[in-house]
């Protein structure tokens, strides 16, 4: 711990407004941390790859510091961290793939996002000052890619059921293997990276602004929450001063996503229980919420509307009335739909006690969001490393331990009074001036990161500038990377007509996860 | 004269019954959507529907056996010869002397197996959770709706359908606790075996959770045609038949009329819609029950049944 001291002590309002200053660390230091994470007494937030090493994001909770380890890597190797700590697995596979890295001791070298559909290999690998050999190019070979092994499992009349990635519904692709015994799941084992688009390729060398948009796009739901984590970071690396209406839109902005998306998935999740009458309920608040926006940012979801440096555009003179007269009505319905989820008998027979998700394998897995509060751990972006505005703003984040369907769902439901709270609050306070600054050129290759509270969890985003302004590398990390393993942990023993509830209240994100 | 007339009678019901079938799942739907604030397809909808999927050509696994592709038949005609056999607004049709209660419960029973091996013949895994999923559900739903049967059976001195129907609509039958509970017994197998919330989603597009859509998830084309045109028909009969023992209100007899005959189809569809607009708040008021609860659903019909049974040998009065 004395070690990692040391590394994880940058607080929040220092990686919050400058340059980060990124800590190399030697192999014995980075296999330190990596014990640190497995004790416990660090939590994950990321770990990628750029050019010339591996990097790892890391959260102390305790202190709410957190620091960036890199290391450089030699001979295309470095010692593994999913060996100890599980979570890193899959980033892991990620980075080792995209840069043709090889985490050594591994236990887990099959390929992930890689489907061997890219027409190359290691796409990242090459790019501009690789590191000693160019890493080899062709694509996979078809046996490979074919022959993805799911993990074993042995005894007795186990059968295997095979879903997606085309389901029965229009959603997207991601691929489950059940293995069950009669109706009990005893594994699940998901494959991903079905929507890879290849956007971590795309953003490097792109222009910041080309940048936001990708970032905006990464995943539709979150768009919000991505674009200003990716304009935090560039700011941060900049220090580019920002101008202080343009925070207090951002966030009205992000409660607003915060607001569409749980309304919607507080239906969607009764729905699976075939409950209709909730999503029909939950679909015209939700609705009322998206035309609000598209009122006062000109686009439903909001997309590019914040930009780095500010925001894309003002609210203009009757937007208080149209955001006052939504909250007004939310208020108004959320009671009796409250009261309609808690006194439906047959609904919360469903969603009690289903999908328990263990609140130290919640820690363990630093699960961000709904996910984690609703089993117990305590952490919000928006509280623990304070942005602007939200250090101005009056915040209770829930917390509920049972960690079951129906403690995600409430979870939701008391953020959506959160956010209808902080929207009448960002209202009422919000300062006059400018929305947007220009940005400083830059002069040197900097690096900057940004961590915002999303709907599903934090969002981490880390950009690295070279010194025309483009864009070196850019890490985007969803909160699904450390919800999806614990979707698999969650199912098991459950029965698996329960799993389609369990999905839903977690609704992991699929297209930011295969980025 | 008399024949050729009765056989027209048998005729008219026999069609009445197919045509009658999607409209509805139609009403169902509408008024579900109704409920659900949206606007809903029109009643004419699942007609369309049947009419594009006979269009649309029929796609086949490599690995469907030539059962496969007959099911689909043997499905609609054992559940359309059940359901033209239940009076709907007549009894004493020309065939009413084949409509046994127990030959209705063999023919759905064999429509019931030939769609389970179905489920299980493209050998995907839905189709065969379908499948267990289905006899699961069956082998309680069968014996209660024949303990039913027999309640019926021993009030009314036959298991010929027409024959109980006339009885019920004649006023000797009176009041009896055992009615009551086949009544209730006979309703939840309805929603059982029509896989209506709470015991399956005929709505759902999750796999996972499906039980009938699961085992005619590999279906496509006319095949489908067929296999919707049939669960429209067992809707059909179920309401049929609870209508005719339970609610005999209006319908015709042998010796009727025009007008008794008119009489007795208006009320027949009255019938129709008042069930339908039941089942759509039904469904719309309870959520889908988990697979393993379902046993205890029908179980209640079954000792329901069971408990009917038993007290008309106690007094012949209840």
């Amino acid at each position: 711990m004395r070690q990692s001291a040391g590394i994880v002590s940058i607080a929040a309002r220092q990686f919050r407004t400058g340059p980060l200053p990124g800590a190399s660390v030697t192999r014995g230091e980075w296999a330190a941390l990596s014990r640190d994470l497995a004790s416990g007494s660090l939590d994950l937030l990321s770990l990628w790859a750029d050019r010339g090493g591996v990097l790892m994001a890391l959260l102390h909770q305790g202190s709410r510091r957190i620091g960036i380890a890199r290391l450089v890597v030699r001979d295309r190797a470095f010692p593994s961290v999913g060996l100890v700590h599980a979570p890193a697995q899959r980033l892991e596979r990620a980075a080792a793939e995209l840069f043709g890295l090889a985490a050594e001791g591994a236990t887990d070298s099959r390929p992930w996002l890689d489907h061997g559909r890219w027409g190359l290999r290691h796409p990242l690998a090459g790019k501009a000052g690789a590191t000693p050999a160019e890493a080899p190019t062709e694509p996979m070979p078809d046996a490979v890619a074919a022959d993805y092994p799911f993990l074993p499992v042995h005894g007795d009349s186990l059968h295997q059921v095979a879903v997606g990635p085309v389901h029965a519904g229009t959603i997207e692709p991601g691929h489950f293997r059940f293995t069950v015994q009669g109706e009990t799941v005893v594994r699940l084992e998901a494959r991903l990276g079905y929507t890879h688009k290849g956007t971590d390729a795309l953003m490097t060398g792109a222009t910041v602004a080309r940048g936001a948009e990708l970032a905006g796009r990464t995943s539709g739901d979150s768009t919000v929450a991505y674009a200003w984590a990716f304009a935090q970071a560039v700011e941060a690396a900049l220090a580019a001063p920002v101008p202080a209406r343009a925070f207090w839109l951002r966030a009205l902005m992000a409660e607003l996503e915060r607001l569409a998306n749980h309304l919607g998935d507080v239906g969607a999740i009764c729905n699976d229980a075939a409950f209709a009458m909730m999503l029909a309920q939950c679909s015209v608040l939700r609705e009322q919420v998206l035309r609000a926006c598209d009122r006062c940012f000109g686009h439903r979801m909001m997309r590019d509307c914040v930009v780095p440096g500010g925001v894309a555009r003002d609210l203009d003179g009757d937007a208080h009335g149209v955001l006052r007269n939504l909250l007004e009505t939310i208020r108004d319905a959320l009671p009796a739909l409250t009261a309609l989820y808690d006194g439906t008998a047959s609904l919360l027979d469903r969603t009690v006690g289903t999908g328990r998700l263990d609140p130290a394998l919640a820690r363990r897995f630093g699960a961000g969001g709904y996910v984690g509060r609703a089993s117990g751990r305590d952490f919000d972006t928006r509280r623990d490393l304070p942005y602007a505005p939200y250090d101005m703003l009056k915040l209770e984040v829930p917390r509920r331990s049972d960690g079951d369907v129906n403690a995600r769902v409430w979870i939701r439901i008391e953020e959506i009074g959160q956010s209808l709270s902080l929207i009448s609050q960002i209202l009422a306070q919000m300062p006059q001036g400018p929305v947007r600054a220009d940005l400083p050129a830059a002069d040197e290759p900097c690096e900057g990161l940004g961590l915002v509270e999303g709907f599903r969890g934090d969002v981490l985003i880390s950009v690295a500038l070279d010194g025309d302004g483009r864009i070196a590398r850019c890490h985007m990390r969803d909160p699904s990377w450390f919800q999806w393993p614990l979707l698999e942990a969650v199912i098991e023993g459950n029965i698996i007509a329960d799993f389609p509830l369990c999905n839903k209240s977690f609704n992991c994100s699929y297209s930011g996860h295969d980025l | 004269m008399g024949l050729i007339l009765a056989l027209v009678v048998q005729g008219i019901q026999m069609l009445l019954v197919v045509a009658l079938a999607p409209l509805l799942v139609g009403i169902t739907r509408k008024v579900k959507s109704r409920l659900t604030r949206r606007r809903g397809a029109p009643l004419v909808q699942p007609y369309r529907d049947i009419l594009r999927l006979m269009r649309k050509e029929v796609v086949l696994a490599d690995n469907a056996s030539w059962l496969f592709r007959v099911i689909p038949y043997m499905i609609f005609a054992a559940t359309w010869v059940a359901a033209a056999l239940v009076p709907t607004f007549a009894t004493g049709l020309q065939f009413s002397w084949t409509a046994d209660l127990i030959a209705i419960v063999a023919l759905l029973g064999s429509a019931r197996f030939f769609l389970a091996l179905a489920g299980m013949d493209v050998g995907t895994s839905f189709g065969g959770i379908g499948s267990s999923r289905e006899t699961m559900f069956a082998s309680m739903a069968e014996p209660a709706m024949m303990l039913t049967v027999f309640s019926l059976a021993l009030i009314a001195g036959s298991t010929q359908l027409s024959t109980v129907a006339e009885y019920m609509a004649s006023p000797q039958v009176g009041l009896r606790v055992s009615l009551g509970m086949a009544l209730v017994a006979l309703v939840i197998v309805a929603i059982t075996e029509n896989a209506r919330v709470p015991v399956d989603n005929p709505a759902t597009h999750l796999e996972l959770t499906m039980v009938h859509e699961a085992m005619v998830l590999e279906y496509s084309g006319r095949h489908l045609a067929m296999i919707e045109l049939a669960a429209a028909l067992k809707l059909l009969l179920y309401v049929s038949l609870i209508g005719c023992v339970f609610f005999p209100w209006g319908i015709a007899g042998s010796d009727d009329g025009l007008a008794g005959h008119l009489l007795g189809a208006a009320l027949y569809g009255a019938k129709l819609v008042v069930a339908g607009v039941l089942l759509a708040v039904f469904e719309t008021s309870i959520a889908k029950m988990r697979v393993f609860r379902v046993p205890n659903f029908v179980g209640v019909a079954l000792m329901l049944a069971l408990l009917g049974t038993l007290l008309l040998f106690v007094s012949r009065s209840l």
